[in-house]
């Protein structure tokens, strides 16, 4: 059994390790623009564990730089995060027998890095025992990426070059999950639908674009994949 | 303002959101077609992170070749379809910007 721990472990880690590269840079930044905005080194680098969620952060920081009220970013904390109530829904079936410790622990890893590959895992290889440690292994690994990525943006401030757009590791890591995924017509046109939403919506503060964008597409394939099976089962009858 | 409790604050939000529905799920029955939707989640959130990622430059769609992501997604989306592989889809990706962007086409 403990060996299949660690199997899961270590594959959940290895999935996340291309998202790393691209979230180290953002980490180096959100140190540093934390550090611009006047908090102090400890301050900033404790918002990664207690916070830990990258576009709040950011947006956090920028709000303490226009000395907005407590309340307002607190709101806007939750605002930013909302779309994560998606990701618990979907990740809540292949969780649902875990104890409860369990699943605190992997809901406070619950980051977009930590989601994509977990339920691409899940998804593709069904529930299995102990498959939950797979997502330990990447929510862990993208934790401890996130706070030393922190730190060295404290100490050195933004120190790799923009121009070697580490960043795009993320949205084609991103493609690398979802192109295989799209086997059906609702799940492409769901793809579709979302992408294109995300464009329109993009103007939107707080993230909610992309939540936005993100329930247009879930709709779009669900009524799609009612429509082909009522059709199916007209046709055959 | 105190910076440590509004930074709690945030953090208890941040937590209670990802952890509501893990939790709440078996409490309550969920209707069918809200289980196929779940379903629809992954290709619909990772489609609109994406999307602006590659289609938009300085907050502006760019469908021009001066925007290097777009090539560079593109050769990407190809190489995921083809190789269903992740770490060829990324170098694949990565290794077109980089000569995108050193031969500044």
């Amino acid at each position: 059994m403990t060996s299949l721990k660690n199997k899961y472990f270590w594959a959940g880690i290895r999935a996340e390790f291309p998202l790393l590269i691209g979230v180290f840079p953002f980490g180096m930044i959100y140190g540093a623009l934390a550090i611009e905005a006047g908090l102090s080194a400890v301050e900033a680098q404790m918002m990664s564990p207690i916070v830990f969620a990258g576009s709040a952060q950011f947006i956090t920081t920028q709000l303490i730089n226009n000395v907005a009220p407590g309340f307002v970013i607190v709101l806007t904390i939750a605002v930013v995060n909302l779309r994560h109530m998606l990701y618990s829904a979907s990740l809540a079936p292949y969780l649902a027998s875990l104890p409860t410790r369990w699943k605190a622990l992997l809901s406070y890893l619950l980051t977009d890095e930590a989601y994509a590959p977990s339920i691409i895992h899940y998804e593709t290889n069904e529930l299995q025992p102990e498959s939950h440690w797979f997502m330990l292994g990447a929510g862990l690994a993208l934790w401890a990426i996130w706070m030393f990525s922190t730190a060295t943006g404290i100490l050195l401030g933004t120190a790799i070059p923009d121009s070697w757009s580490l960043d795009f590791a993320l949205p084609l890591t991103f493609i690398a999950m979802v192109v295989p995924a799209l086997k059906t017509r609702p799940a492409i046109a769901a793809a579709l639908t979302a992408g294109g939403a995300a464009l329109v919506a993009y103007a939107l503060p707080y993230k909610l674009g992309l939540l936005i964008a993100a329930l247009a597409g879930i709709i779009v394939g669900t009524l799609l994949e009612n429509k082909t099976v009522g059709a199916r089962l007209s046709g055959d009858s | 303002m105190n910076i440590w409790l509004v930074m709690a604050l945030g953090g208890l939000i941040t937590f209670g959101i990802r952890f509501s529905l893990i939790y709440l799920f078996g409490k309550f029955h969920i209707p069918e077609t809200m289980r196929k939707a779940l379903h629809y989640v992954p290709p619909a959130v990772l489609s609109a992170i994406i999307f602006p990622e590659v289609f938009l430059r300085e907050g502006a769609l760019s469908f021009s070749l001066e925007n290097h992501r777009l090539l560079a997604g593109l050769i990407a989306i190809v190489a995921a379809w083809i190789s269903r592989n992740t770490f060829t889809t990324i170098l694949a990706g990565m290794i077109a910007l980089f000569l995108l962007q050193f031969f500044g086409v």
